[in-house]
């Protein structure tokens, strides 16, 4: 290895890591080799350090040695794998044992974390600790994930652990905030809106979903007319619905913001197959509304379902048949679920 | 990005809107735009050209998978903890290539996997690990792959049922390991291997379906945990866990179609979340997914008539339609439906099987021949292996779930699950045409077959 500029031999010796088998403090302990046997399949060519730390870890787990050394031990493990549950198990098990204070364990975590993110074991590792130290440990949590959060708006564990946070111990004052925060950011964040309906539906402070649904609609109308390519949204409106589809049929707002959506003829995907569940779900479209979406067929569409002269329930469907056949045109991707939606309106006999 | 354009009225929207491009957006158009050149080039090229770009190249997939059944870089020790998952990675993918080695590999295979299997019962990611629900069915898959009287009977059954109950939880999930995490992908591990293993119960099953809806968020999908992000993965695994113990039509499942469907994009692809990037893997996530839905339309129908006003098929009630599943796929469990003959619980115990066998051609729900485009034209890596996305590194998972997904798309139409489809439903030259697998485990269908009559042999 080429030293650097301006070190001395004996600085260069404490960089490079002593073997285990050169430590004093481990001369007791009898390395354990891995079992793999002769001929093991998706054999790995570890490097000498990973199997020397390894065979003295199993040694250790295998006595379940509960000492300092072996705490620091799994931590020189984790280094090389952090991906070995048995490591972060055993870890845990010395952590309790020995009565560690468990702050200083989240600083572990953190500089684990800045290596790799993306790792279920430390994230579970993270949940264990932040839940034996109770409610003090929340604002300190809130923040690491935010700062996870800052670098990847998206990131699937830590949005499960800010969840279980909130959930464990608090803090959801400024939540609904955060959301606002990040949907300003980026619209398209599906996991804020996902975020924002745990808390409105969740939070201790707001009323529920049906207290909230006035203002979160508002809201999100808002958010569609300024993108309404944006599939976020969309769902998110009809989630503010859940579980009471007549309010959502009846609801004014819901129709109304398609019609704007319609009468741009730009990304009304969307717009045409909120129309469409309404249908479904008993909606009656008003005549704006047919118009808007007859506008949009294209003329060998218009061969089939004279709308004009039917009324009730058959021209509600004939206009559900033609959203149909719009989308299979505008939507072709999803050309083989509009054919299995619009047979799924046809009455059989 | 102005929207005045637009007929936009509400000035407020544009003035909060973020005047460049949001990240999300950055990042699509980013893959969009590689993505798209690859199909542009494709559209330019002469027929022969074009057979030869869709061609799956059999034999460099080969070599990379059978050279890593024998070596894998130090840089791999970051799955150290996963080597059951290599094993079922690379097994999988050469039996659904039609492919096998030599017999000498296999039997280092069925060795070293036993290694990892616990006295007490699971496999672990290694040698001396715990034994962890993920590599136990990584394990158990790979043994069944590999198939035989050796390789079936290494799995020791009894101890396999005293692991998973040690990890039931009252709630009804799974925790992967001692003190490990809960999710919905260890409910899905762990019913899969009792399931495919007989030794599934009602005790392993209690209160799982609780867990699982609880898990279907706003969206439609399913996420990871009870409030998480509905996600690909997660709802395969919770919709083929809910079809294995009976409980299927508790979920809201045109919602979950409307969802999945939606997750195959203009890239031909499927992305694993909304407004999240096409990725290959997701061929079989979502894919399969759509697949498992595709065999359920007797129960879709049922609870899209309960909600429906106006469009009923059948004199069915709101209130009573959406929980009477009388199709051959509902089995009974816990008497919750009426009029079998057949004693109900041991119903659940053929579920796997009868899913099979009481196929039925249904169309696809999701377009088929864009995913193998998708699949071909840019998760293939033209010297061996498939990626997530073009400019990604090939890897053995990612070869897994493309071919996967693969193998579902050239099946979906086919009358019988294993009968070979039509020349004009296999993207590509025919030899292409991959075996069929058993969607809800994600097995090879005639290994699926042969574990079957081996374990269900007494009953």
């Amino acid at each position: 290895m080429a030293s650097r500029s301006g070190e001395s031999e004996a600085e260069e010796e404490q960089h490079r890591r002593v073997p285990l088998r050169e430590r004093p403090e481990w001369s007791d302990v009898t390395p354990l080799p891995q079992n793999d046997g002769p001929n093991p399949v998706v054999p790995i060519q570890y490097t000498e350090d990973f199997v020397e730390v390894m065979d003295y870890f199993r040694a250790v787990y295998v006595a379940d040695e509960r000492s300092p050394r072996a705490l620091a031990l799994t931590a020189e493990a984790l280094q090389f794998n952090s991906g070995n549950y048995t490591v972060w198990h055993f870890r845990r098990l010395i952590l309790e044992s020995l009565k560690i204070d468990l702050h200083s364990e989240l600083g572990f975590v953190e500089r684990m974390a800045a290596g790799n993110s993306k790792n279920y074991q430390m994230w579970h590792h993270r949940r264990w600790v932040a839940e034996k130290l109770g409610p003090e440990a929340r604002n300190i949590e809130l923040d690491f994930t935010k700062k996870i959060l800052s670098i990847d708006a998206k990131h699937y564990h830590a949005w499960s652990h800010r969840q279980w946070v909130l959930q464990a111990l608090g803090g959801w004052e400024n939540e609904l905030n955060y959301c606002t925060e990040l949907l300003e950011v980026d619209i398209f964040n599906n996991s804020a809106w996902n975020q924002r309906y745990f808390v409105i539906t969740r939070s201790p402070f707001l009323g529920g979903l049906k207290a909230m649904r006035e203002s979160e609609v508002l809201y999100t109308i808002e958010a569609i007319e300024g993108y309404p390519e944006n599939e976020s949204s969309w769902r998110y409106l009809r989630g503010l619905y859940k579980g009471e589809t007549a309010s959502w049929v009846n609801d004014p707002q819901v129709s109304s913001v398609c019609l704007k959506i319609l009468r741009t003829k730009t990304n009304y995907v969307f717009a045409l197959s909120t129309i469409l569940d309404l249908i479904c779900s008993g909606y009656q479209p008003m005549e704006d509304i047919r118009d808007a979406i007859v506008a949009l067929k294209t003329t060998d569409m218009d061969k089939q379902n004279n709308d004009d002269d039917e009324i009730g329930d058959q021209q509600n469907l004939n206009i559900a048949r033609s959203i149909c056949s719009i989308l299979e045109q505008v939507d072709p991707i999803r050309i083989n679920y509009w054919i299995w939606r619009k047979s799924r309106l046809l009455p059989s006999t | 990005m102005s929207r005045e354009s637009e007929g936009e009225t509400n000035s407020s929207a544009a003035e909060a809107a973020p005047p460049c491009p949001t990240v999300t957006q950055r990042d699509q158009w980013m893959v969009e735009s590689q993505v798209f050149q690859i199909y542009q080039l494709f559209a330019t090229i002469p027929p022969n050209a074009k057979t030869l770009m869709l061609e799956l190249q059999r034999d460099n997939h080969m070599e990379f998978l059978s050279k890593g059944l024998r070596h894998l870089s130090s840089s791999f020790s970051v799955l150290d903890s996963n080597r059951p998952w290599l094993c079922y990675w690379i097994f999988h993918s050469i039996a659904l290539l039609g492919e096998s080695v030599d017999d000498e590999l296999e039997d280092n295979a069925i060795d070293f996997l036993n290694r990892c299997q616990d006295p007490n019962g699971g496999y672990a990611g290694g040698p001396g690990q715990m034994p962890h629900i993920a590599t136990t069915y990584a394990a158990v898959n790979t043994l069944i792959t590999l198939g035989g009287q050796k390789s079936l009977a290494s799995i020791n059954r009894d101890k396999l049922y005293g692991f998973l109950r040690r990890m039931k939880q009252p709630n009804g999930g799974f925790r992967m390991h001692d003190e490990g995490e809960i999710d919905v992908r260890a409910c899905y591990t762990a019913i899969s291997v009792a399931s495919v293993l007989n030794i599934l119960d009602d005790e392993l099953m209690q209160n799982v379906g609780d867990y699982i809806l609880s898990c279907q968020t706003y969206e439609g999908g399913i996420g990871g945990e009870p409030g998480s992000e509905a996600h690909g993965g997660y709802t395969f695994c919770g919709l083929a866990a809910m079809i294995l113990i009976g409980e299927v039509n508790r979920l809201d499942l045109p919602r979950l179609v409307d969802w999945v469907v939606y997750r195959q994009g203009k890239e031909c692809g499927f992305q694993g979340r909304t407004n999240k990037l096409v990725d290959g893997c997701y061929s079989f996530w979502q894919g399969g997914a759509v697949a498992l839905l595709q065999r359920l339309y007797p129960i879709i129908n049922k609870q899209m008539e309960g909600t429906s006003q106006i469009f009923t098929i059948s004199d069915v009630s709101e209130e009573k339609g959406i929980l009477d599943g009388t199709s051959s796929h509902a089995t009974c469990h816990d008497g919750r439906h009426e009029g079998t003959s057949e004693s109900c619980s041991s119903d659940f115990k053929n579920i796997g099987y009868n899913f099979i066998n009481e196929w039925r051609a249904q169309e696809p729900l999701f377009h088929t021949i864009a995913l193998q485009q998708y699949i071909l034209l840019c998760a293939q890596e033209q010297e061996g292996g498939l990626r997530d996305k073009p400019g990604k590194r090939r890897d053995h998972y990612h070869t897994c779930y493309c071919l996967s997904g693969l193998s579902l798309c050239q099946y979906s139409w086919s009358k019988h699950p294993d009968s070979p489809p039509l020349p004009n439903l296999v993207l590509g030259p025919y030899s292409n045409l991959l075996e069929p697998i058993h969607p809800l485990y994600n097995l090879v269908l005639e290994r699926y077959r042969e574990a079957h009559e081996f374990f269900f042999a007494e009953s």
